[in-house]
C-alpha cells in the first residue's frame, strides 16, 4: 500500500513512527548521561502521541488509557527518577565515550534494514494502516539492544534497556492496536519495578567499585578468573 | 512537458535565470539585515551586497607574481559554472525548456566543477591559507556531496525521476502528503547547504580570522572584478540551495503554466518562501556558535544520517509491503 | 479451582506478610509453613486434575493440564524441602554476619515472591502474563542474588538483570508478534494471546510469521533457560547468591523457562506442520536441537576448568538444561517422556546437590574447590550426600537421572542415529568433569581445624530417595502423568 492512499492522520503516524526511530538513532549518538535521559523521554512520548492516535484512527478507546500510561511512565516517571538518580550520583555531567561511534551508527543502519527483512512477511498479512511501522518498532527493539551492547556506562544500559522496551510497546500498538489491558498494565508494572530496582544498583555498584563504569564490574569473567588465580599463585611462588 | 522549440519558453528561461542572477545579492542583504536585526545592531541596507559589488568591479585587480593562469582564469570558471547551474532551476516556472537538463546528478557535477576550480585557485599562489582553505574545503564537500546525493536519492525514489522538474510535477499532483522520509531528507539538505555555503555553524561568512576559515581562506588573494565574480558566485551558491529547498520540498504556488497571472504568482510566492528560509538560517546563525573545524564531519555525519534514514523510512514506510 | 486459588494465594500473601516479620526466626519456620500449605494445596490440584483432566478457569485466565500440574507440584514441593534447608541455612549466614535482619526479611518476601511468579507462570493461560510473570521472577531473583552485597555479587545480579532483560525483552517482541498472527483467527481480540484458544486455531495460524515469533520467543525464553550462547548470566548468580537460591534458580527456575519454550512449541508446531507451504515443518525442532546440543558440549567442556563449586554446578545444570531442549526438540513420545522425566530427576537432584554444597561450603568457609577437602572425614553425612548427588546427577545407575537418560539416548537413536555419539561423548565429558574435581574434595586430606556444621540433610535424603524410586520404577500413577503430558504435546502417547 502506498503512502498517498492513507488518510493525513495516518501519514502522521508514519511521520511519528519515523521521529521515534530518529530518537533511536539520537540515543545512539548521545554521550552526555543527562542528554540520552531526554531523548529517551522525548522518546517516551512520542510513543505517546502516536499511540493516541492510532487510538484516534482505529477508534480504539483502550488505546488511550494505553497512550497516557505511557506518557506518564516513559517519559515523564521514569526519566524523572533517572533524572534524580544522575543528579543524586553527580554523574549528570559525565561524558561517555563511544568507541567507533560512525561504525555504531552504520549498524544501526544495518540492524534497520534487517528489521525491514524480517518484518516483511509480518507486514504482508496485516490490513492494518500501521502495518509498515512494525519494521520500525523492530529497529527501536533491536537499536536498544545495541545501545546496551556498546555502552559501559550503568544509567545508559539502563536507558537502552527501557527504550527496548519502548520499542516492544510500539510494537504491540501499530501491529495489534494493543496488547490486552491486564498485560499492558502488567508489563508497565514490571517496567517500573524494574527501574526501581536498577536505581538501587547504581548505588550498590558505585559503592562496590566506586564508578558506574560496568566494563570495571569484570571479577567473574571466565577467563580473567583463571588468569588471576594463575597471577596470584605466580606471586606466592615468588614470596 | 515541455516545449524546447517554443521561444517564448527560451526567453522566459533567459530572464529567470537573470533574475535568479541579479537576485543572489539581494538574498545575501535580506539575511545580513536580518541577523543584525535580532542582534541589536544597526543594520546596513539590503542593497549593499550590491554596492559592495559595485565598488570592487571598479577596482583594478593585483595578481601575485606566482599566479598562473589558472588563478585568473578560475574566477571566470566558477561565476560561469554557477550561472549555468542557476539557470537549469525552475525558480518561478516549472516546465520551461532549460528542464531537460534540470538533473540533480547534473547539479552536482556543476557546483563540483565549480569548487574544484575554487580549490586549485587557493593552492595555486602558493599561499599557506590557500592551500588550507582549499584542503578543509574538500573536506567538507567529500562529506557534505555522499549525504546531499543521499537526500536526492531519497527524493528521486518518490518521484522516480533525477530530474528536477519532474520531482516538482510529481509532488504538485500528488498533492499534499506528510512523507516522513520528506522530512529526514529536507533536514539533511538543510544541513549539507549550511556546510556547503559556508554558513555558521561550520564557517561563518563573515570573519577573516584565519584559524577558522574555510571560503574566505581561498579566496583571499583576489581584489578587484576577480573577488567581485567570487564573492557573487558564492551568493549565487546559497541562492541555488534555497531555491532547490523551498522548490522541490514546498513546490506549491510556481507557475506550471506561462501565463502572466501564473508567473506572477510564482515570482511572489518563491520570493516570500526565500524571504521565509531566510529568517529560519538568520535565526539559527544567531543562536548557534562556529563549531571546532573537527567537529564539522560530525555535523556533515548527522546530514548524512538524516538522509540515510529518509531512504530507509522512504523503503520501509512509505513503499512497505 | 479452589485449589488452584490457594496454590497461588499462600506465596502471594508469604510475599506481604514476610516483607512485614522482623523477627528471623519466626520468619524461617513460617518460610516453612507457607510453602507446605502451597504444597498441599498443589497436590489437591494435581489430584483434581489427574482426576478429572484439564481444567479451565471460569475467565479462562488460568489453564491446568496435565503438563503444567507436574510442574505445579514439583515447583511447591522443591520450594518446600528448599525452605526447610534455608532456615538453619540463612541463621547461620546470619551469624556469620553475611546479611543482616533487614535482608533476611527481604530475602524470605523475595524467596516467596519467587514461588509465587514461578507458579504463576505455570498455571496462566495468557501467554502475555506469562511473560510478566517471568519478568516478575527475574525481578525477585535479581534481589536475591545481590543478597550479599559484596561487589561479587552485584556484578552478578547486574548482569542477570542486563541479560535477562535483554532476553526476556525478545520473548515479549514474540509474543507480540503471535497475538498479531492470532488476530487475524480469533473474533474476540482479548483472546488472542489465551494458550487454548491459540491452540485450538493453530492450524490456521500464519506459519511464516508463527516461525520469526519462535525465534524471538526461543531466544527470550532460552535465556532464562540458560541455552548456550546466552548462558552468561547463569553460573555467576548461581555461585554469588545464597545456596537455597540457586537451588531454587537450578531446580525451578530453569524447569519453567523451557516450561514457556515448549508451550511455545506447541502452538508454532501446530501451525508448520499443518501448512503446505511452508518450508521447514520441523524448524522449531530443529533449532531447540541445535540449541540443546550445543549448550549440552559447551556446558560440559566448561565443567573442567571451574574453580568455584557453585559455579562448576551450575554448568551441570546448562548442561542438563541443553539435554531437555535437546530431547524436547527431537520430539516423539519416547524422547517427550524422556525430556519430563529427566526434568524431575534433574530438579530434584541438583537442588539436593545444592543443598549438601550448602553445607560443604559452611565447612570449608569458602567455595573454592582447591580449598574444600575431606568433606567425608569431617562430615560424612555431607560427604556421602555430595558423593551420590553427583553420582546420581552424572548418570549413575540406579538413579533416576540414568534412566531418564537411557530414555534419551533410546529415542535419539531411533530417529538420529548419528547423535547419540554426540550425546555419548558429552555425557563422558561431562562425567569426567564432574568427577576429577569431586575425587578431592570429598575423599582429599581433610585440613586442620576443619569441623563439622549443622546440617540438616532431610531435603537431601528425601530428594535422593526419589531420586533413586524413579530410577527403579517409576510409579503407575507417574507414568501415566507422564504420559498424559507427553500425549498432549506430542499427541501421542507412550504407554
Amino acid at each position: 500500500m502506498n503512502i498517498t492512499h492513507f488518510t493525513l492522520q495516518e501519514q502522521a503516524i508514519l511521520i511519528i513512527a519515523a521521529l521515534v526511530l530518529f530518537s533511536s538513532f539520537s540515543l545512539l549518538a548521545q554521550t552526555r548521561i543527562i542528554s540520552s535521559i531526554h531523548a529517551f523521554a522525548w522518546q517516551g512520548a512520542l510513543v505517546a502521541a502516536a499511540t493516541a492516535l492510532v487510538a484516534f484512527v482505529a477508534n480504539q478507546h483502550h488505546l488511550y488509557i494505553s497512550a497516557l500510561l505511557t506518557l506518564a511512565l516513559k517519559a515523564i516517571l521514569i526519566p524523572w527518577i533517572l533524572h534524580r538518580l544522575v543528579v543524586k550520583l553527580e554523574i549528570a555531567r559525565e561524558v561517555e565515550t563511544v568507541v567507533h561511534p560512525a561504525l555504531v551508527m552504520l549498524g544501526a543502519a544495518v540492524l534497520v534494514a534487517f528489521s525491514y527483512y524480517v518484518a516483511l512477511p509480518v507486514e504482508k498479512l496485516s490490513l492494518l494502516a500501521t502495518r509498515n511501522t512494525i519494521a520500525i518498532s523492530m529497529s527501536v527493539v533491536l537499536l536498544g539492544m545495541l545501545m546496551m551492547v556498546t555502552r559501559r556506562q550503568a544509567v545508559t544500559q539502563v536507558v537502552g534497556f527501557m527504550s527496548m522496551e519502548n520499542g516492544l510497546f510500539f510494537a504491540a500498538v501499530v501491529s495489534t492496536h494493543g496488547m490486552p489491558m491486564v498485560v499492558e498494565l502488567g508489563v508497565a508494572f514490571d517496567v517500573l519495578v524494574a527501574t526501581v530496582i536498577f536505581g538501587v544498583f547504581f548505588f550498590q555498584i558505585r559503592e562496590s567499585i566506586e564508578s558506574l563504569d560496568v566494563d570495571r564490574l569484570n571479577r567473574l569473567a571466565e577467563t580473567d578468573e583463571s588468569a588471576a588465580v594463575a597471577e596470584a599463585d605466580v606471586a606466592g611462588e615468588s614470596e | 512537458m515541455a516545449d524546447y522549440l517554443n521561444p517564448q519558453g527560451w526567453l522566459l528561461a533567459l530572464l529567470q535565470t537573470l533574475l535568479f542572477v541579479a537576485a543572489a545579492p539581494l538574498l545575501v542583504g535580506w539575511i545580513r539585515l536580518l541577523k543584525a536585526t535580532l542582534q541589536n545592531r544597526r543594520a546596513a541596507s539590503p542593497l549593499q551586497p550590491y554596492r559592495d559589488l559595485i565598488k570592487l568591479f571598479g577596482k583594478e585587480p593585483v595578481v601575485a607574481d606566482t599566479a598562473s593562469v589558472i588563478f585568473r582564469a578560475a574566477p571566470y570558471v566558477v561565476f560561469s559554472t554557477t550561472v549555468v547551474t542557476a539557470a537549469v532551476i525552475p525558480l518561478i516556472a516549472v516546465n520551461l525548456p532549460t528542464a531537460a537538463i534540470a538533473d540533480v546528478i547534473v547539479l552536482v557535477g556543476f557546483l563540483a566543477l565549480a569548487r574544484f576550480f575554487l580549490a586549485l585557485a587557493g593552492m595555486d599562489v602558493g599561499t599557506a591559507f590557500g592551500g588550507m582553505g582549499a584542503s578543509r574545503e574538500m573536506t567538507i564537500s567529500s562529506l557534505g556531496e555522499p549525504a546531499m546525493l543521499m537526500a536526492i536519492f531519497t527524493l528521486t525514489m518518490t518521484a522516480q525521476s533525477t530530474n528536477i522538474a519532474h520531482a516538482i510535477d510529481f509532488m504538485l499532483s500528488s498533492g499534499f502528503v506528510l512523507r516522513p522520509s520528506f522530512m529526514f531528507a529536507l533536514f539533511g539538505m538543510l544541513l549539507v547547504a549550511v556546510a556547503e555555503t559556508g554558513r555558521i555553524p561550520v564557517d561563518n561568512p563573515t570573519t577573516h580570522l584565519e584559524l577558522t576559515m574555510l571560503h574566505e581562506a581561498m579566496i583571499l588573494e583576489y581584489s578587484g572584478r576577480h573577488l567581485a565574480l567570487m564573492e557573487w558566485a558564492a551568493q549565487l551558491k546559497l541562492m541555488i540551495y534555497g531555491v532547490l529547498i523551498v522548490n522541490v520540498f514546498l513546490p506549491w504556488g510556481i507557475a506550471t503554466r506561462l501565463t502572466p497571472q501564473a508567473l506572477l504568482l510564482g515570482l511572489v510566492t518563491v520570493l516570500v518562501k526565500l524571504m521565509a528560509l531566510a529568517v529560519v538560517l538568520a535565526v539559527a546563525e544567531t543562536g548557534l556558535a562556529k563549531m571546532r573545524l573537527f567537529r564539522a564531519p560530525e555535523f556533515l555525519n548527522l546530514a548524512f544520517l538524516l538522509a540515510l534514514l529518509g531512504m530507509l523510512s522512504h523503503v520501509i514506510l512509505e513503499v512497505g509491503a | 479451582m479452589t485449589a488452584l486459588y490457594l496454590t497461588l494465594a499462600f506465596p502471594l500473601f508469604g510475599t506481604l506478610l514476610m516483607a512485614l516479620i522482623t523477627r528471623c526466626r519466626l520468619a524461617g519456620w513460617l518460610n516453612i509453613a507457607l510453602s507446605t500449605a502451597t504444597l498441599a494445596a498443589s497436590a489437591a490440584l494435581a489430584w483434581q486434575v489427574l482426576d478429572d483432566g484439564p481444567l479451565l478457569s471460569p475467565g479462562k485466565f488460568f489453564y491446568i493440564d496435565a503438563f503444567n500440574v507436574y510442574l505445579v507440584a514439583l515447583t511447591a514441593f522443591v520450594g518446600l524441602t528448599t525452605a526447610i534447608f534455608s532456615r538453619p541455612y540463612m541463621t547461620h549466614e546470619l551469624a556469620r554476619g553475611r546479611v543482616n535482619s533487614r535482608r533476611m526479611r527481604l530475602y524470605h518476601s523475595m524467596y516467596q515472591g519467587f514461588l509465587f511468579t514461578m507458579l504463576l507462570a505455570l498455571s496462566t493461560n495468557n501467554l502475555g502474563i506469562l511473560w510478566v510473570s517471568m519478568e516478575g521472577a527475574t525481578l525477585a531473583t535479581v534481589l536475591l542474588v545481590s543478597l550479599y552485597r559484596t561487589p561479587e555479587s552485584v556484578e552478578a545480579a547486574w548482569k542477570y538483570f542486563i541479560l535477562c532483560g535483554v532476553g526476556i525483552a525478545q520473548a515479549l517482541f514474540g509474543t507480540v508478534l503471535l497475538y498479531f498472527s492470532a488476530a487475524a483467527q480469533l473474533p474476540k481480540a482479548d483472546d488472542g494471546l489465551l494458550w487454548t484458544a491459540l491452540h485450538g486455531v493453530a492450524a490456521h495460524l500464519d506459519p511464516t510469521v508463527m516461525s520469526i515469533a519462535f525465534v524471538f520467543l526461543l531466544v527470550g525464553y532460552g535465556t532464562k533457560v540458560g541455552l548456550v550462547p546466552l548462558h552468561n548470566w547463569l553460573p555467576d548468580a548461581h555461585s554469588e547468591g545464597p545456596t537455597p537460591m540457586s537451588a531454587v534458580l537450578s531446580g525451578l527456575l530453569l524447569n519453567v523457562a523451557l516450561y514457556a519454550v515448549v508451550r511455545v512449541k506447541m502452538l508454532v508446531d501446530g501451525a508448520l506442520q499443518h501448512s503446505t507451504t511452508f518450508a521447514h515443518p520441523h524448524l522449531t525442532g530443529d533449532l531447540m536441537m541445535a540449541f540443546g546440543l550445543l549448550s549440552f558440549l559447551v556446558a560440559g567442556l566448561f565443567l573442567h576448568r571451574q574453580r568455584d563449586i557453585k559455579r562448576m554446578f551450575s554448568y551441570s545444570s546448562i548442561e542438563h538444561m541443553g539435554l531437555m531442549t535437546f530431547a524436547f526438540g527431537l520430539g516423539g513420545p519416547l524422547a517427550t517422556f524422556g525430556a519430563l522425566l529427566h526434568m524431575t530427576v534433574h530438579s530434584l537432584t541438583k537442588s539436593s546437590i545444592f543443598v549438601t554444597v550448602g553445607h560443604a561450603t559452611h565447612i570449608a568457609k569458602t567455595q573454592a574447590i582447591d580449598h574444600i577437602r575431606g568433606l567425608i572425614r569431617t562430615q560424612p553425612a555431607v560427604g556421602w550426600g555430595l558423593l551420590l548427588g553427583v553420582a546420581a546427577i552424572a548418570g549413575f545407575p540406579p538413579f533416576g537421572v540414568f534412566t531418564s537418560e537411557f530414555l534419551l539416548l533410546t529415542a535419539t537413536m531411533q530417529s538420529q542415529p548419528w547423535l547419540t555419539v554426540v550425546l555419548l561423548a558429552g555425557l563422558a565429558i561431562a562425567f569426567a568433569g564432574l568427577f576429577r574435581h569431586l575425587h578431592p574434595m570429598v575423599y582429599g586430606a581433610q585440613p586442620e581445624g576443619q569441623h563439622p556444621v549443622q546440617a540438616n540433610m532431610l531435603p537431601v535424603i528425601i530428594h535422593l530417595l526419589l531420586v533413586l524410586w524413579l530410577g527403579i520404577s517409576i510409579p503407575l500413577f507417574l507414568a501415566h502423568w507422564f504420559n498424559q503430558a507427553t500425549l498432549l504435546i506430542t499427541g501421542k502417547g507412550l504407554l
